[in-house]
Formats: C-alpha cells, sequence, structure tokens
C-alpha cells in the first residue's frame, strides 16, 4: 500500500518567535527553519511501515514555495521515495491546503496519509482532520501507535483522560503525537542518495481550486511578559511569600 | 444570531470547561444553544440545562456517539449547523478531534484555540508556543470555533433551559471504538485545579513522583509533567503540560526540575503565581517565575512537604 506523507516546512523548535515592530507579523528573517517535529514523526512512521513490509511506496508532499523542497529532501533522506511539492508563494489557510491534499489523495490513491497532528507556527491542529472530512475517511488523531491488521488499522490515541484505541476501515487518516516514534537522524549517504530522489513541483495555481483567504490576519503582538521574580534563599521564605505577598496558599 | 455550544462530558457528567466555552459565546453575543452528544447522557443534558445564558440543550443519545467518534460526531453538528452562525467546542482533545471535520464539511475556516473574543469575527488566539498572539477575522458566513478554556472564566449554573431531544443518528460507520486506558486518580483535574506541581526530567523517576504527592496532598494539587518526563515513562501522557499537551493556568504552578523550555512554557506561563524549583541557576524557567528556589529537589521537596 501506498502512505502519503504530507509536511510542512516551519521554523526550527528551539528558536523563539520575535513579532515584527509594526505587528504585521512575526519576523521569519534569517530564522532557521526545519521540518515540522510532528512531521519529521510522521514520515518515520511511514517509513518503518514501509520497513516493516505494510507500505509499497512513500510519498512526501508539502505546499509552500521552492524552498520547502529543503524538507522534502529531508523527508527523502529519512526514507521517502519520491516527493511532490504543491507550489504556491501564498500562506494558505488550513482549509486550502486540505483541499490541495485531496487531490493529491484522489490522483495517488493511498491507503493511509499519515500527517503531524500541529504545525509548532500556527498550532492550528487542523489539516489532518479537514483532509479527512473531503476525502470521506476515518481519522485517528494524536497517535502514539499504529497498527495496520487487514483492511483496518488500529490507532491509540492520546486524549485527555489517557489513552484510547479506535478501528479505522482503510483508506485512513492518521495524525501524529509525539510518542509515536523517536525519527532517525538522515545518513550522509542517504542525503546524498534523497538528491536523487524524483521531486515533481506543481503549480498550485493549476488544481483548479478556489484558494482565495477564508481570515485576514489583523495584527500579531508579543505575549504580556510577566514581572521578574525573585530567588528566595530558603524554604521558609517561599512558604512565607506564597502565604503572605501571593496569598495562593493558606 | 444563534451560536452553538457543544458539551464536552463523559456521558454522566458535564466538563466543567465546557462553561467556560460557554464564557466565549455570551462573549459573542447570541441566543446560545448546547448541544450533547452522547450515550446515556441525560444527566448531562440536564446539567447542561443550568448553564447560564443557554435557551436550549439539545439531546443526542445514541451509542453511535458513546465514545464521540469523530466521523459520528463531525456529521450531527454538521447537520444541525444550519441554523447557526457560531460553532463552538472546546480546545480539549475531543474538540480539537472532531471541528476541524465540521468545518472542512461547512466548507468554511477553523479558528482554533481563541482566547478572547474582539467581535462577532474577530477572535485572539496564541500562536508559536504562545510567543505571539495573532488577532484574526474571519471571512466565512458561519465560524467553526475551538474555545481555550485558560482564555475565560466558567459561567455560572443558575440557568433553566429546556431540552428538547433529537432521534436523527448520523452513523458514518467507518470507524470503531477498541478500548480506554483512562488514567485514574483522586485529585483534582489538571485543567481545574487552581494548584498544579509539575515534575521534570530532574525527578530521575516515576517513584520519585511521590516526593510532590505528599505536597499535593497538603495544597489539594493536580500533579503535571513535562514532556520529558512523559517520555521517559514517568508518568503517563495525560499528566504533559504543554503546547502540546495540556494547557493550565492555576493560581500557583509549582515547576520541579523543570527546565522551562518555550513549549513547556507555552502550558503554564499564564499561571497567577509561578514557582521553579531547580539546581541549575541559569534554567530558563526562572525567567518566568516569581518565586524561585536554586536547588536539589531531593532536599527542597521533603522541607517543603514537612513545614506545609
Ligand atoms: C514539537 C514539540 C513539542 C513539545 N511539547 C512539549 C510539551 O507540550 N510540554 C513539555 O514539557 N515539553 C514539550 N516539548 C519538549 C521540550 O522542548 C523540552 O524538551 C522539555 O520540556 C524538557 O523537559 P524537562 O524540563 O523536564 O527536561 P530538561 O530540559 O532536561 O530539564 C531538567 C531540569 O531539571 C533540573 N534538575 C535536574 N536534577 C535536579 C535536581 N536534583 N534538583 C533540581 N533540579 C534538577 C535541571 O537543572 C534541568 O533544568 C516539546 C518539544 C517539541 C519538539
Amino acid at each position: 500500500m501506498k502512505v502519503l506523507v504530507p509536511i510542512k516546512r516551519v521554523i526550527d523548535y528551539n528558536v523563539k518567535v520575535r513579532v515584527k515592530a509594526d505587528n504585521s507579523n512575526v519576523d521569519l528573517a534569517n530564522v532557521k527553519m526545519a521540518i515540522n517535529p510532528f512531521c519529521e514523526i510522521a514520515v518515520e512512521e511511514a517509513v518503518r511501515l514501509k520497513e516493516a513490509g505494510i507500505a509499497t511506496e512513500v510519498i512526501a508532499v508539502s505546499v509552500g514555495d521552492k524552498s520547502c523542497q529543503e524538507q522534502l529532501r529531508t523527508a527523502l533522506a529519512l526514507g521517502a521515495d519520491r516527493a511532490i511539492q504543491i507550489e504556491t508563494d501564498e500562506k494558505l489557510d488550513a482549509l486550502n491546503i486540505a483541499k490541495l491534499l485531496q487531490k493529491i489523495v484522489d490522483e495517488e490513491q493511498p491507503q493511509l496519509v499519515i500527517l503531524g497532528k500541529q504545525s509548532i507556527d500556527s498550532d492550528n491542529n487542523q489539516t489532518g482532520q479537514m483532509l479527512a472530512a473531503l476525502t470521506g475517511m476515518a481519522q485517528g488523531t494524536f497517535a502514539s501507535e499504529v497498527k495496520v491488521e487487514g483492511d483496518k488499522v488500529n490507532v491509540t490515541r492520546e486524549v485527555d483522560s489517557g489513552l484510547q484505541t479506535i478501528a479505522l476501515n482503510l483508506p485512513a487518516i492518521v495524525t501524529t503525537d509525539l510518542r509515536l516514534n523517536e525519527p532517525r537522524y538522515a545518513s550522509l549517504p542517504n542525503i546524498m542518495k534523497a538528491k536523487r530522489k524524483p521531486l515533481v513541483v506543481m503549480p498550485a495555481a493549476d488544481f483548479g481550486i478556489d484558494l482565495s483567504p477564508r481570515s485576514k490576519l489583523i495584527k500579531v503582538t508579543p505575549p504580556a511578559t510577566r514581572k521578574a521574580g525573585i530567588i528566595v534563599d530558603s524554604v521558609d521564605t517561599l512558604i512565607e511569600k506564597l502565604k503572605n505577598e501571593a496569598k495562593v496558599i493558606s | 444570531m444563534s451560536i452553538l455550544v457543544f458539551a464536552e462530558h463523559d456521558n454522566s457528567t458535564l466538563k466543567a470547561d465546557t462553561l467556560k466555552t460557554v464564557a466565549a459565546a455570551q462573549a459573542i453575543g447570541g441566543d446560545i444553544h448546547i448541544l450533547v452528544a452522547g450515550s446515556d447522557c441525560q444527566s448531562v443534558a440536564q446539567e447542561a440545562a443550568k448553564v447560564n445564558g443557554v435557551s436550549k440543550v439539545i439531546v443526542a443519545d445514541s451509542p453511535a456517539y458513546e465514545h464521540q467518534l469523530a466521523e459520528n460526531i463531525s456529521l450531527l453538528v454538521t447537520e444541525l449547523a444550519a441554523d447557526y452562525e457560531h460553532i463552538l467546542a472546546t480546545a480539549l482533545t475531543t474538540g480539537k478531534n472532531f471541528m476541524p471535520r465540521v468545518a472542512a464539511l461547512l466548507d468554511v475556516a477553523q479558528i482554533s484555540d481563541i482566547i478572547a473574543v474582539e467581535s462577532s469575527d474577530t477572535f485572539v488566539r496564541p500562536i508559536y508556543a504562545g510567543n505571539a498572539i495573532a488577532t484574526v477575522q474571519s471571512l466565512d458566513s458561519k465560524k467553526v470555533i475551538t474555545v481555550r478554556p485558560t482564555g475565560f472564566d466558567p459561567v455560572a449554573t443558575d440557568g433553566s433551559a429546556e431540552v428538547v431531544a433529537i432521534d436523527s443518528v448520523t452513523d458514518a460507520g467507518i470507524s470503531s471504538h477498541v478500548s480506554d486506558q483512562l488514567s485514574v486518580s483522586e485529585r483534582p483535574d489538571l485543567g481545574a485545579a487552581s494548584i498544579v506541581i509539575s515534575g521534570g526530567r530532574g525527578m530521575q523517576n516515576g517513584d520519585n513522583f511521590k516526593l510532590l504527592e505528599g505536597i499535593a496532598d497538603k495544597l489539594g494539587a493536580a500533579i503535571g509533567a513535562s514532556r520529558a518526563a512523559v517520555d521517559a515513562g514517568f508518568v503517563p501522557n495525560d499528566m504533559q503540560v504543554g503546547q502540546t499537551g495540556k494547557i493550565v493556568a492555576p493560581d500557583l504552578y509549582i515547576a520541579v526540575g523543570i527546565s522551562g523550555a518555550i513549549q513547556h512554557l507555552a502550558g503554564m506561563k499564564d499561571s497567577k503565581i509561578i514557582v521553579a524549583i531547580n539546581k541549575d541557576a541559569e534554567a530558563p524557567i526562572f525567567q518566568v517565575a516569581d518565586y524561585g528556589i536554586v536547588g536539589d529537589l531531593f532536599d527542597v521537596l521533603p522541607e517543603l512537604e514537612g513545614k506545609l
């Protein structure tokens, strides 16, 4: 079976983003970019399915400008077989991304689509579920375990009260949580090999989808800053402060 | 203008966070209805009927909704959507799971995790793990929104809404529930507790979390953890606080052996008072702490428990 893995180029997770002085957006100039950590986990899971003889082909796809080819190459170095870039310079809403991905699903007919549960920039947590709705597929979100069994996939999900396991008819959508796996590092030979793997560019404009924005970013501001705290020299002082100054314990 | 609020519940009790989502609905303004979708969930409907400012509770009671499967719930909500301009759910794992499905079926965008309402079409939400705050205007005629509980104060439970049952059952038939592995705890819910004490990698193992339990017992606190502590298997996943775990904003948050990575701060930096206990004076957690103790947690915790 084919596995499709949509991935996103985002700010590196170690970087603390800054808001632009004019409050128009965050400042991404000269900021280190990387594959979204949840997407990397998605690629790893797909590659493991291939190594286990369950998946036959792993296809990575990303929506974005030319720079996202770097992350597609990363996915190829991790073990994806080929890549598709849906080219656009616009920052699209999750719904429009899902509509573009739906076309790829229609064409490639994957049995499993694995995505990250959220991207660490917009923190939306939407694309996988939207793609599931548009394709009529079942979804297993926030997955910490994925087991393909015959024409079903069992997904264990991280939920507020613990873990929930559900069974989905294939084809299905899975979105990854942090504990699904620990992604490997791409080896140098695999990075070299990835350069020769196929990467197809498809302009988003050719998809025949109305991609007009569904929301407008009015402004972006920095979060409220906390006032500087103090280091206390003893447990006694801490308890005294919590009781009498902060009044949060009695 | 009508607003539909999806009730979070476990088929027996209404989750208190729903009261905060209703507060967001009141900030938007309009006739507010609550949808209770579940199985054998009449007691939840009775509770929902008492929520302040709600005129109607719609109950969809069917085994198809017992486990809140996204495929079935989203069909139900989409079916009801015609009567509403706003559809709200709490940004917890159930709402996060099915709401984007609803949005896509309605061909509208979703505004996730709002923490404030500017107007009926403009909302405030954190992005980049809370390191930036975006104000976003929806351009769709219908608004599908998830509400972050820490952004709103719960409404009172002094109302008396009419309760209406609907019997249309939407079963997509493509997914089924297999099993649950629920964490049982006598302690208050992480999201609802007014005091939270969390342990990180510095705790070294799951057994040492007992050092936090003694203090939590004395303070009536919930216990949380960093991702590192969960990944290492010290404690279960539902205790994780952070960007991708639970978002909490208690009166008092005590971080023990937690360095203060941005992903952890994203889940707790709106707490009223933050205390950090860490042996490394340079740990970034001290930058957000109101009170810090630089010291070995294995000395500090027993002393703290003894003196409380
Ligand atoms: C996509 C993504 C999402 C993430 N989401 C989350 C999330 O939701 N929540 C989260 O927490 N993390 C999250 N993380 C992980 C995050 O980046 C950090 O790795 C994690 O928070 C570190 O946990 P920690 O502070 O317990 O461990 P460390 O960073 O290892 O810190 C341990 C601290 O304990 C102190 N310590 C050690 N021994 C003692 C002692 N005896 N006494 C006192 N202090 C001691 C050390 O000085 C150190 O500061 C995420 C990461 C990614 C990439």
